[in-house]
């Protein structure tokens, strides 16, 4: 499959004289975790699909600096912020749409302040735009009724205000979309941001992501959607401990859509 | 009597107005210990926040129980003080229902007065209900021990005998009104306390007057002492709601502030022309360097130290809190009870110095609040979403979060890791940045 996957770079486009049409920022974990690099190529052959011309920064792109920030060191991520808005300021960028949440919201968010100023987009929301333009077709192939919760990303959801982009896309594969006890702006975290990824959790009597977890098999889902590379970490994890990953996959939406048409 | 009672209350009057004002210039005083930002901005978006907000109680009705109570006491507590409004003219002229002369709107609003009074009364002892028989498990948690319990239910004592006595003076004038006695004409409607005129009626005019001025007096003087109370309690959200809402953040709430110092500093690391050996700007050399996130309440922002006054400890941002909710130290809540405990104590600290702070050894950071409690947040914004006033916990952790990396080295080890992988490669994981593409072809 990896063969087909074409992934040209802001370098290759300038060189040919051209500009893509909007810059697939991956980010770390979409670069470099296993699980998430998955996730990246699902929303890549999407891309193919509809004929977007899109380029990534490839190793011109650094850590946004969004862990760094919510850890307290403010001078790390100002050091990676001017460095990534240098490179992307040098290829004109406009337009940029990203897998994870946190980078979105940084770039989104905490960039314009330092100079970088660029309509951002999770790609839940490009992948709805594509929709809406008759770019890309949804099918509900495999998941057409399967029972699917959507985990609400902090970063993306109460940071950001968008919870309609991703369940949109849900409905749209033909699924039952049911809603855990706690979502939307009363998401409960997965226990990752804040650069809790990094580290262990302070002593106290569960982990988050197994308390998420938990309400997720409450509404006996066949799917959880996720749409952000370490909320679908935990998740995978708290599923892995209650010992449901038999029956329950944890997959992010971009997978679902490029899955269900076999792609 | 003559005119003594009209003395007495006028003295009453302004001995309650006096010190309350005085402890107001207090907590403005101590709120401008904060650090000075700019919240002037988009003045019809904060308006629009603080009618929906504050005056339309939009966020408390998410809970519907306890905000559909909250809105039978704080409608009560608004209209009823119009009533209030009344009973300081007559204790001033010494005259007996001053707006009765509005006739039959005069009966509607007294009539009004006692379904809202009674409809106080039921919510008030729900509210005691569920803090003291069903334990609500947000009422339990550790920081509301001692002090903070009392105080919630001194409140509710407060208001049920505050409402007690309004609908006792309204019966015991109804039956003055029915049995014609001198200088009760006929006034009102009286829904509720109508049902106490069996009581009422065996007794005599001299004992129905006795009750009626007893329940009159303690009345008025039990609001002076509940407004008097409010700035010892965690009651003041009743007034400070209003500004709170106000001030409260316009931005997505993803979207922290970039430290203005730092980016001054990065921006010169950046240049390539800056010249590392010149002399610093006039002036710049007897500036205090720039203290990099906060350790004290004076490093807080004048908005952080509003938060922590208007804060009534409801704890709807702790119990929505996933730390929390998964037994660790932290508390959203406590983070603005210790912030509003460590003001008072440097503003009493200010009052014994006359005017000036003297060191006392302590600080917020580490005397009221531990490393633990700020390293367990997840920074997912449901304490700051759950707020029905627009506090914000979260912005206080990242400031301290922001002291304990900056100014004290002191991050956990894995996140120190974490910054240097950063630092070196462009990740939080030890890859190389030069390996970023390689998904593509594997």
């Amino acid at each position: 499959m990896s063969e087909l996957l074409k992934v040209p770079t802001m370098a290759e486009f300038m060189a040919a004289g051209k500009q893509p049409e909007v810059l697939f920022w991956v980010g770390c974990a979409g670069s470099f975790d296993d699980r998430a690099k998955k996730i990246t190529k699902a929303f890549v052959k999407l891309l193919n699909n509809a004929n977007v011309e899109f380029a990534v920064l490839g190793t011109e792109e650094s850590c946004t600096g969004d862990p760094a920030k919510r850890a307290g060191n403010e001078f790390l991520f100002q050091m990676q912020a001017v460095t990534n808005i240098e490179v992307m300021n040098a290829y004109e960028i406009k337009k940029i749409v990203t897998a994870c949440p946190h980078c979105f919201n940084t770039l989104k968010n905490e960039y314009p302040g330092l100079g970088g100023n660029y309509e951002v987009m999770h790609h839940t929301q490009f992948l709805k735009s594509l929709l809406t333009e008759g770019r890309l077709t949804i099918e509900g192939g495999k998941y057409k009724g399967k029972r699917i919760t959507f985990h609400d990303p902090c970063y993306l959801g109460r940071a950001n205000d968008v919870y309609e982009a991703p369940r949109d896309l849900i409905r749209k594969l033909d699924a039952e979309l049911v809603e855990m006890k706690s979502c939307k702006s009363r998401g409960l975290c997965c226990g990752a941001g804040g650069a809790q990824m990094f580290k262990d959790a302070e002593p106290g009597d569960k982990e988050v992501n197994i308390e998420r977890t938990e309400q997720a098999l409450d509404v006996k889902p066949q799917i959880i959607a996720a749409g952000c590379p370490f909320c679908n970490t935990m998740m995978t994890d708290g599923v892995k401990n209650k010992e449901k990953e038999g029956e329950i996959e944890v997959m992010d939406i971009a997978e679902l859509i490029a899955n269900a048409q076999d792609l | 009597m003559g005119i003594l009672p009209q003395i007495i209350f006028a003295i009453a009057l302004c001995i309650g107005l006096g010190y309350f004002a005085n402890n107001v210039r207090k907590i403005i005083r101590n709120i401008k210990l904060g650090r000075d930002v700019d919240m002037s901005d988009d003045k019809p978006q904060r308006w629009k926040n603080m009618a929906r907000i504050a005056l339309g109680q939009s966020k408390m009705v998410t809970r519907p129980i306890a905000g559909f109570l909250h809105i039978i006491v704080y409608v009560g507590f608004v209209i009823i003080n119009i009533e209030v409004l009344e009973i300081i003219i007559d204790g001033l002229t010494g005259k007996h229902r001053i707006f009765s002369f509005a006739g039959q709107t005069y009966d509607i609003l007294i009539g009004t007065f006692e379904l809202l009074a009674f409809g106080v009364l039921v919510a008030v002892i729900i509210f005691w209900i569920r803090r003291n028989v069903i334990k609500l498990k947000r009422f339990m948690s550790s920081e509301m021990k001692g002090w903070p319990k009392s105080d919630g239910n001194i409140i509710l004592y407060f208001e049920v005998v505050l409402m007690c006595l309004f609908l006792t003076m309204n019966g015991a004038d109804l039956q003055l009104q029915l049995n014609g006695a001198a200088g009760y004409h006929t006034a009102g409607s009286f829904p509720i306390s109508q049902w106490l005129l069996p009581i009422f009626d065996s007794l005599s005019n001299a004992t129905l007057i006795i009750i009626e001025r007893t329940a009159w007096w303690f009345h008025i003087l039990g609001i002076l002492a509940f407004l008097n109370y409010l700035y010892f309690s965690k009651h003041l959200h009743i007034l400070l709601a209003f500004p709170n809402t106000f001030y409260g953040n316009l931005k997505p709430k993803g979207q922290f502030e970039n430290l203005e110092a730092v980016t001054t500093e990065v921006m010169m690391m950046m240049d390539p022309d800056a010249d590392p050996f010149a002399a610093a700007p006039e002036g710049a050399e007897d500036e205090v360097p720039a203290k990099f996130g906060a350790s004290d309440v004076q490093d807080l922002s004048w908005v952080n130290l509003l938060n922590a006054y208007t804060c009534t400890e409801c704890g709807r941002c702790t119990s929505e809190c996933p730390a929390n909710q998964t037994g660790k130290k932290l508390s959203p809540r406590k983070i603005m009870m210790d912030t509003r405990d460590r003001l008072e104590e440097v503003g009493k600290n200010i009052d014994v110095n006359k005017g000036v702070f003297n060191d006392d050894g302590k600080q917020l950071l580490g005397d009221y609040i531990t490393n633990e409690e700020l390293w367990a947040c997840t920074s997912c914004n449901a304490c700051v979403e759950a707020c029905p006033v627009s506090i914000d916990p979260l912005n206080i952790i990242m400031q301290m979060r922001q002291y304990l990396v900056m100014e004290q080295s002191a991050a956990p080890m894995e996140l120190n890791n974490m910054m240097t992988n950063i630092e070196n490669n462009g990740a939080p994981w030890p890859y190389n940045q030069m390996d970023r593409l390689n998904w593509k072809d594997e």
